[in-house]
């Protein structure tokens, strides 16, 4: 399973054990987790797919992100939308350049045709340049064939796979189990080096089993406390010790409320950048309520929040609470 | 750990739901044996990570590999080698002698015998709670309760003080082998033998008859009810795409080429046009019906998120549009007011037809679905067959579920021989299936 050897010429060394990818990805700012670091050991040394799961923002984009920059390996990013197809995904047609060329060789089509008495002759000719127009040359590689033609290997990231059609899907399956791609003019091209794959998913639909089967299955759900002071600590600096563990408490227990969208972390980490620019050192309702719109997005949630507010607060400055 | 524990394992997860494939089973062996067996929680994330593959199914997993891999026994299955408990063998038998066994108190021996015994009883294919004295029987039997029980009667009948005093001690040992062994039991059938339970519940119940339903049902009825629910939406909200297929659009073909000459480069084919399901629901909520409107009723509003357009109306004299009442109660409370406040008048089948008619009538289009529920006994009123034709003419379909048996169809009041000629289905819901079976009806008819 494991491939261990060849690993000495690609740019997945770094892999090598779990507690090595934890501290890698922390290296570059990813504050990972058990689970996190453990999927993308598999996923390389099984050479699956990993497909993520869990609310919006809580870091799964992210993940690929970092772990391509602490591999320093490319990033190929394809976006999933409704529609799109081999065409966008995989490679294109040149047809312009070929069109072009064909027009610049046809002045010296005659010449070198001269020879050719018959039409059969020429017919001949003809197909030994065929190949020509079909070559590498005139490939437009899109996200996933540029993937695969790395030859330190890349991290690929299929973002809101779900957001893509079924047949879609069905092509991706094909591609993701041999990492080999086919394209009729020119013949089968393997990956060199198989990428790293990771897709995300935010069901919006149900994804097929057959896909899933084929993955490993990652759910990144919003972070404890501990690890979300970890993550604002270490993108916003200079946040003092008291204040950033009585935001990420109230952030806490906002999640805990009945409202439509939670705040993802990325809020957070505004948040804590907000309360940094005005100099503010400890959460009071004035400060929460001037600023609560950076964390909850809709009118509905500010307004089915606001009784509880002053709970929340008391709850986050009075010290760790018991339970989560 | 063995290539067996793996595999039962696996087994008890799909027991409780978690669909895992052999595909996937290889992957896990393959997962597994990369990331050791040292790291108790390493290995938990690892098999998580392959085998599970929803939220639902990594909560099922994490809580069943907590119950099957117990830290001891874990402990043992990594180092068999380190504390091998010897067990002292008698002379004339080879089976540890039970006695021996509990008056020894080592732990790991007696784990190790129930482990031994376990698997030659064959406890795994343990699947309901009932079967658990059957099995403790076996494994007593396999670690040599029948010797026992012939030593134990020789030193009853020998009437020594010497002999009455080992009998009493073989009976506690016996006793506490048995604790322990119901112990194991169970422990073995809460992982591989609940999980089959349920469903095998959850099957029953499903088809049992709506209004014999206890109170203890209900509230698993609504659980049920969601994942009938669920299914149902996911089977529907798989949108196929057939864009290249189909016939030729001529008339579309013609005009968009019209600029290259009539030839025709840009082809465009003919589309099936998929209507919105758009369903009424009429409901007759007087006391003999009423149980089934709650399940028609909880599994329509399971789906609002996929179908929007969903009305329903309830009526035993006076018909009254009730999705404001559900929309600021909640489904329960506003169930119980709607039973209370509409439901206490007499049928009248005619009344709420007509009431339809003046109030809603344009509810009612060629793409809605009228779902009837009621017995169509309306105490020998008018059943206004006239107004049933033209809401039948201008609606999609009629689908009339009648919770009554048919072989009662026609007698006394019941009115629903004539309604029937107007209706595209009419047919019997007594249990949940017939309910699932028919808006299954309903939503294929749109796809």
């Amino acid at each position: 399973m494991s491939d261990i050897e060849t690993d000495q010429n690609t740019g997945f060394e770094p892999l090598s054990s779990i507690e090595d990818i934890t501290k890698g990805l922390g290296s570059v700012g990813y504050i990972s987790t058990r689970s996190i670091s453990t999927a993308v050991y598999l996923a390389h040394h099984l050479r699956k797919p990993v497909l993520i799961e869990g609310p919006a923002g809580v870091g799964k984009t992210d993940l690929a992100a970092s772990t391509a920059k602490f591999l320093n390996l490319p990033l190929v990013r394809m976006q999933c939308y409704e529609g799109l197809d081999e065409g966008k995904a995989l490679y294109e047609w040149k047809y312009g350049k070929q069109l072009l060329y064909t027009q610049l060789l046809k002045e010296k089509l005659g010449e070198v045709m001269g020879d050719a008495g018959t039409l059969e002759a020429s017919y001949t000719k003809l197909g030994g340049f065929e190949d020509l127009f079909f070559s590498e040359d005139f490939l437009e590689p899109r996200p996933l064939l540029t993937a695969m033609r790395q030859d330190q290997g890349s991290v690929l990231l299929i973002d809101e796979v779900d957001k893509s059609d079924e047949a879609f899907e069905a092509f991706l399956l094909e591609v993701l189990s041999d990492y080999q791609v086919t394209v009729p003019e020119i013949g089968t091209i393997t990956a060199k080096v198989p990428p790293l794959v990771i897709l995300t998913s935010n069901n919006v639909r149900e994804l097929g089993d057959a896909l899933k089967r084929r993955c490993l299955h990652l759910f990144i759900d919003f972070p404890e406390a501990e690890r979300e002071r970890r993550i604002v600590s270490a993108r916003v600096p200079g946040v003092d010790d008291d204040l950033l563990r009585q935001l990420v408490d109230f952030v806490q227990g906002l999640r805990g409320e009945d409202i439509r969208k939670q705040p993802s972390i990325a809020e957070t980490v505004d948040w804590a950048r907000t309360l940094l620019l005005m100099h503010v050192d400890a959460l009071d309702e004035t400060v929460v309520k001037d600023t609560l719109n950076v964390l909850l997005k809709h009118e509905t949630d500010l307004e089915s929040v606001s009784p509880n507010l002053g709970k929340l607060i008391r709850d986050a400055v009075d010290g760790p609470r018991l339970a989560g | 750990m063995s290539a067996r524990t793996l595999s039962d394992f696996i087994r008890a997860l799909r027991a409780s739901d978690v669909r895992v494939s052999t595909g996937e089973a290889i992957d896990a062996a393959g997962a597994m044996k990369l990331v050791g067996y040292e790291d108790r929680t390493r290995l938990k994330d690892t098999l998580g990570l392959v085998l599970a593959k929803s939220p639902e199914e990594k909560i099922t997993h994490d809580h069943l590999f907590d119950l099957f891999f117990r830290r001891e026994r874990f402990r043992q299955e990594m180092h068999p080698s380190d504390d091998e408990p010897e067990i002292e063998e008698d002379g004339d038998d080879t089976d540890p002698d039970i006695r021996k066994l509990m008056e020894h108190g080592n732990e790991a021996a007696i784990s190790m015998a129930l482990e031994k015994a376990g698997e030659e009883a064959e406890v795994t294919d343990i699947r309901f709670s009932t079967q658990v004295p059957f099995y403790v029987q076996k494994m007593m039997k396999a670690m040599g309760g029948d010797r026992l029980q012939e030593k134990l009667v020789g030193h009853l009948q020998a009437h020594t003080q010497a002999d009455e005093a080992e009998a009493s001690a073989l009976m506690t040992a016996r006793r506490d082998m048995m604790a322990r062994a119901r112990e194991h039991v169970e422990q073995q059938f809460e992982v591989f033998g609940s999980g089959a339970t349920e469903q095998f519940r959850e099957d029953i119940l499903a088809r049992k008859s709506l209004d014999q339903l206890t109170r203890r049902d209900l509230e698993r009825m609504q659980a049920l009810v969601e994942k009938v629910a669920k299914r149902l939406a996911t089977k529907y909200s798989r949108r196929r795409r057939r864009r290249n297929s189909g016939r030729l659009d001529v008339r579309r073909t013609l005009r968009a080429n019209a600029g290259f000459d009539g030839v025709p480069f840009n082809v465009s084919w003919k589309q099936k046009q998929r209507d919105r399901p758009k369903i009424i629901a009429l409901c007759d909520v007087s006391g003999s019906v009423s149980q089934y409107v709650r399940f028609l009723l909880m599994l329509l509003y399971a789906f609002r998120e996929m179908i929007p357009d969903i009305r329903s109306f309830a009526f035993s004299g006076r018909l009254e549009d009730v999705d404001e009442t559900f929309e600021s109660l909640g489904f329960e409370s506003g169930m119980d007011k709607i039973i209370k406040t509409i439901g206490m008048s007499s049928t009248d089948y005619g009344q709420a037809l007509s009431d339809l008619r003046v109030g809603y009538w344009d509810a009612i289009d060629r793409r809605s679905t009228i779902i009837m529920l009621g017995d169509g006994r309306s105490n020998y009123g008018d059943p206004r067959l006239d107004l049933f034709k033209d809401a039948a003419a201008r609606a999609k379909r009629v689908i009339w579920l009648c919770p009554e048996p048919q072989a009662l169809w026609g007698t006394g009041d019941s009115a629903i021989p004539r309604y029937r000629p107007h209706c595209t289905v009419l047919t019997e819901v007594a249990s949940l299936k017939d309910l699932e079976r028919a808006v299954d009806g309903v939503l294929a008819a749109y796809v």
